[in-house]
């Protein structure tokens, strides 16, 4: 019995769940301590997220850009790199989007492959640099990619402010040209015939018309099956995971560890590539605008990889609890009043907590051996 | 001419003493074996308990100090997970950058009646040198604020305390090879909590000062990536104090020709001039510095007895 429970508090899992649990119960302390109700705080954040089909389709939508550069975080980190550049790499894709979104016109069945993959092409040659900079030069990955976030964040301004693109009295740029777009049942859900069929279905004119409804969902969930598939499944993958956890031993093993490590950013810089041109393709207003700060996508997709344990399908719940969480505070400020910071706080807690519970499964073990050396007496 | 190279000085001091004091900590902190990419969450911690209190107080100094111990506070959460816990040190380093800028723009928000910003501090910390003592000498748009020289001195006391002192090449060693340290007899534990915990105070400071000397109030976004860059420093200097420094000044000068070329006449967009140091930093790293490699030992877990 005892050794049942044991196993299960050893899973990732579990310690997942235990970290979530003890980041919520320290926000709603928090909460208290400044003087909100907890309860009612939980309600609302609650019913922000699952009071109609709209909102939960729009927690589904939000959390794709995360779920795709915490992919981009966990392949790096599986292979013992830190990819703090996701930030950048997903900048660089929206740019790169939006520009091939804007410059051509073909048949949406070429503009859209065409705007995704240069925007995963600016990502991963991005990540490739940093990759090279490393290898080659031996310049630290974390320092590269810092430099490079920030280089990315004035390009964008830079670009934006280009006559060829900059949309008069805006921050941003013109949207992308609609064949592009990826959004599903656009120009149906706006004619007469779609307008009058969603008049008499409340729930699909909620989730359709009211919403950026596309499938970029599910293909961010296909893209994290294939990133389970390369680093499990492949002997790539192998190299990839030996190189992480013992870099000199896989150079003696024959594994080129540095060809490897350009690769492995390349592919992680792709990953965060995609999240950014989704972002264009997928979510109005379909363009880039000013940055005055970072929005934070790719470092929240550091969250999302950390809460998964870096475990790509874990990317995909971890995911879709981190956007309701944003979406879910975002409520919180606007019914009660509370900081929405709380949510930022929450989700820093279940963090931390995250890199305590480490610990839950060496504690079992030594408890285990105490049982054991108990049963042999 | 002469005016412009003196302006520049003050903008280059300026803006790396709050880099200078937090990537001192930094060093610190990686020479003892504790990763601390957590930098830019304590720093956003110091930068509104400086102004909070600095505010209500309406000193400066008190602000100051206020800055160094919610920094240091913040580090103790991350000395906890990653000593005694023996937790991944960049997963709590993360978890700080998320709980720090959170607490900091929260409690904002709870002293300053709901608003992101705080109210500015009535008297700025004091400058060292100004036009009251340089009016009538050419030197008159020179300025250097005390942070500056708290900055200097840091930097100076942490290389001495690494390089000089017995205590020193313990630190120094505790990151290359902690068992060795242990079996003579030094705690790794109490240590490294010691390095971690000094290393935020210095990181609070860093936010401190920038509240409390350069913009005078508490902004979301007056810490927004200062830790990063600290932390970019210190690799950048390969995780000694000095060439630590040199990367801060070189940060703070490229902010100040950014400051100069941008209120001038040149027809380069500011996007482009605001590029210019982080490009510069890769240029530099790649034509002079090179290779890095951080303390053998940071980043690992020190489990006493492992083998």
């Amino acid at each position: 019995m005892t050794r049942k429970i044991a196993k299960l508090l050893k899973t990732p899992f579990f310690c997942t769940a235990m970290a979530i649990f003890f980041g919520s119960m320290v926000a709603c302390g928090i909460l208290l301590l400044t003087g909100y109700s907890a309860s009612e705080s939980l309600a609302v954040m609650f019913n922000a997220v699952f009071s109609r089909p709209k909102f939960i389709l729009n927690v589904i939508l939000k959390s794709t850009p995360v779920i795709l550069t915490g992919l981009s975080v966990a392949f790096a980190f599986k292979s013992g790199l830190f990819n703090i550049g996701a930030e950048g790499q997903y900048i660089v894709s929206t740019i790169a989007s939006t520009i091939t979104g804007i410059l051509f016109d073909f048949h949406p069945i070429i503009q859209i492959p065409l705007v995704i993959l240069s925007g995963m092409l600016a990502g991963g040659v991005l990540g490739g640099l940093v990759g090279i900079l490393k290898s080659k030069f031996g310049i630290h990955e974390v320092l590269t990619s810092i430099m490079f976030n920030w280089i990315a964040l004035y390009l964008c301004n830079f670009v934006v402010n280009i006559e060829r693109f900059h949309k008069q009295d805006s921050d941003g740029t013109y949207s992308i040209n609609p064949s592009g777009f990826t959004l599903l049942l656009n120009d149906w859900k706006f004619s007469e015939e779609g307008r009058n069929f969603l008049k008499d279905n409340p729930i699909l004119s909620d989730i359709i018309l009211k919403t950026d409804f596309n499938l970029n969902f599910l293909i961010a969930v296909l893209i994290a099956f294939i990133v389970w598939v390369i680093i499990y499944k492949t002997k790539k993958g192998y190299e990839f995971r030996v190189s992480g956890l013992n870099p000199d031993a896989a150079q003696k093993a024959g594994i080129n560890v540095q060809k490897n490590t350009i690769y492995t950013l390349f592919i992680s810089g792709l990953l965060s590539g995609v999240a950014g041109a989704f972002s264009i393709t997928g979510t109005s207003i379909h363009n880039i605008q000013t940055l005055s700060m970072f929005e934070n996508y790719g470092f929240n997709g550091l969250s999302v990889a950390l809460i998964a344990g870096s475990s790509p399908l874990g990317c995909i719940i971890s995911g879709l609890v981190f956007s309701a969480l944003i979406y879910a505070g975002q409520s919180l400020q606007f019914k009660i009043g509370a900081p929405s910071e709380i949510v930022n706080i929450m989700i820093g807690i279940i963090v931390f907590f995250v890199a305590l519970v480490r610990i839950v499964p060496t504690l079992v073990n030594r408890f285990l051996e105490r049982e054991e050396s108990l049963d042999v007496k | 001419m002469l005016n412009n190279i003196l302006i520049a000085i003050s903008i280059t001091l300026m803006y790396s003493a709050p880099l200078a004091l937090a990537a001192m900590g930094g060093v610190i902190s990686e020479r003892s074996g504790i990763i601390n990419i957590g930098i830019e969450g304590m720093m956003s911690i110091g930068a509104l308990a400086g102004a909070a209190v600095g505010y209500f107080s309406g000193n400066a100094w008190l602000g100051l100090i206020c800055a160094g111990i919610a920094g240091g506070l913040m580090a103790l959460l991350h000395a906890i997970a990653s000593i005694t816990f023996k937790a991944d040190q960049t997963v709590s380093g993360i978890a700080i950058n998320l709980i720090g800028p959170g607490v900091a723009i929260f409690l904002s928000r709870y002293f300053f009646d709901g608003a992101a910003l705080s109210l500015p501090v009535p008297v700025k910390l004091p400058k060292v040198l100004d036009q009251k003592y340089l009016q009538g000498t050419s030197f008159e748009n020179f300025s250097i604020d005390v942070t500056v020289l708290i900055a200097a001195v840091v930097v100076i006391i942490t290389w001495f305390l690494l390089y000089k002192t017995k205590w020193g090449l313990r630190i120094r060693a505790m990151g290359e090879h902690p068992a060795a340290v242990d079996t003579l007899g030094v705690s790794v534990y109490k240590s490294r909590y010691f390095c971690v915990i000094l290393s935020g105070i210095l990181a609070g400071l860093g936010g401190g000062t920038i509240t409390l000397a350069i913009i005078s109030q508490f902004t979301p976004t007056a810490i927004s990536g200062q830790g990063f860059i600290a932390l970019a420093a210190v690799i950048f200097g390969k995780w000694r104090p000095f060439g630590a420094y040199v990367a801060c000044l070189l940060f703070g000068f490229s902010q100040a020709l950014v400051v100069m070329l941008g209120g001038g006449t040149l027809s380069v967009p500011s996007s482009i001039l605001a590029m210019i140091p982080y490009i510069l930093t890769i240029l530099v790293l790649i034509l002079f510095v090179g290779h890095s490699s951080a303390p053998k030992a940071s980043g690992v877990p020190y489990e006493k007895g492992a083998r």
